[in-house]
């Protein structure tokens, strides 16, 4: 069988509730592409999840086109990691073990293992059900690289929930 | 990284990396830290390997011999229920909004 088709299911279920149908963002032109100029064992990481994670003593995200980021140490115990996202439901995992959508126990490893060379000592996180794609592309991409950029990072892996 | 394979193609990264889980396990199951750790570095290899534009490589792990979570995946409706769509809050636990509320007071203090 195929990888479930989540961009049906979603318009499925919207039609069943009776909302148009969301309209998927769909690339009308190849991606832009940067060689990694060096090694990844000597590269600094960035990284950034868009599974809705906050900090105990954060404000956790809103619903409606929530553009803030949270900035989550790297080194933040697991316990204290919490989630607000729109589709919560996927989130049950996430709840119990954080590192299925924010791996800090595997890149802190991969860190030690020399994998990579070291990765940033923040991670940023925001919400990823965001309806309005302006709003991702004028408000939240920006704030998103300037981070990137102060952290000097040569890389960035991003883990969606 | 992803666990959706129509959304990574529609979006086009520079570089993908699919894992056939469902959503909510992208780096993997819980409580499953090798696992977790040969996804995430198995991601690592593939980010320094990949030398196209818009490339994707799926990763081997399976979730379950049967695929039945599938099709339980594109059915049950455990997606966006279109709760209301406001700017409060939405805190896992009662404490973590009094815990941010705290610390928005001391800080206003400060």
């Amino acid at each position: 069988m195929g990888p479930v088709q989540y961009i049906q299911a979603t318009i499925n279920r919207y039609t069943k509730l009776g909302y148009e149908p969301y309209r998927f963002f769909h690339a009308d032109e190849a991606p832009p592409w940067s060689a990694l100029n060096k090694p990844l064992s000597q590269c600094r990481l960035g990284v950034v999840t868009t599974s809705g994670t906050y900090v105990e003593g954060q404000v956790a995200f809103f619903y409606k086109d929530d553009t803030s980021i949270r900035i989550i140490p790297k080194d933040t115990p697991s316990e204290t990691l919490r989630f607000s996202h729109v589709t919560e439901h996927y989130l049950d995992n996430a709840r119990q073990d954080p590192n299925t959508v924010i791996p800090l126990d595997s890149l802190l490893r991969l860190e030690r293992d020399g994998v990579v060379g070291e990765v940033a000592n923040d991670v940023l996180s925001c919400m990823g059900g965001i309806y309005s794609q302006r709003k991702v592309r004028d408000e939240l991409a920006p704030a998103l690289l300037e981070q990137f950029v102060q952290q000097q990072v040569d890389v960035v892996v991003l883990v969606p929930m | 990284m992803g666990t959706a394979h129509d959304i990574l193609v529609a979006g086009k990264p520079p570089r993908s990396v699919f894992l056939d889980f469902p959503l909510g396990n992208t780096a993997g199951r819980p409580f499953m830290p090798q696992e977790q750790y040969d996804i995430t570095r198995a991601t690592m290899e593939a980010l320094e390997n990949m030398s196209q534009p818009g490339q994707l490589v799926a990763l081997d792990h399976k979730w379950s011999e049967d695929e039945a979570w599938k099709v339980t995946a594109m059915n049950d409706g455990h997606g966006d229920q279109r709760q209301t769509r406001d700017l409060i809050p939405r805190y896992q636990f009662q404490s973590d909004r009094i815990a941010a509320e705290e610390k928005s007071k001391s800080s206003l203090q400060d």
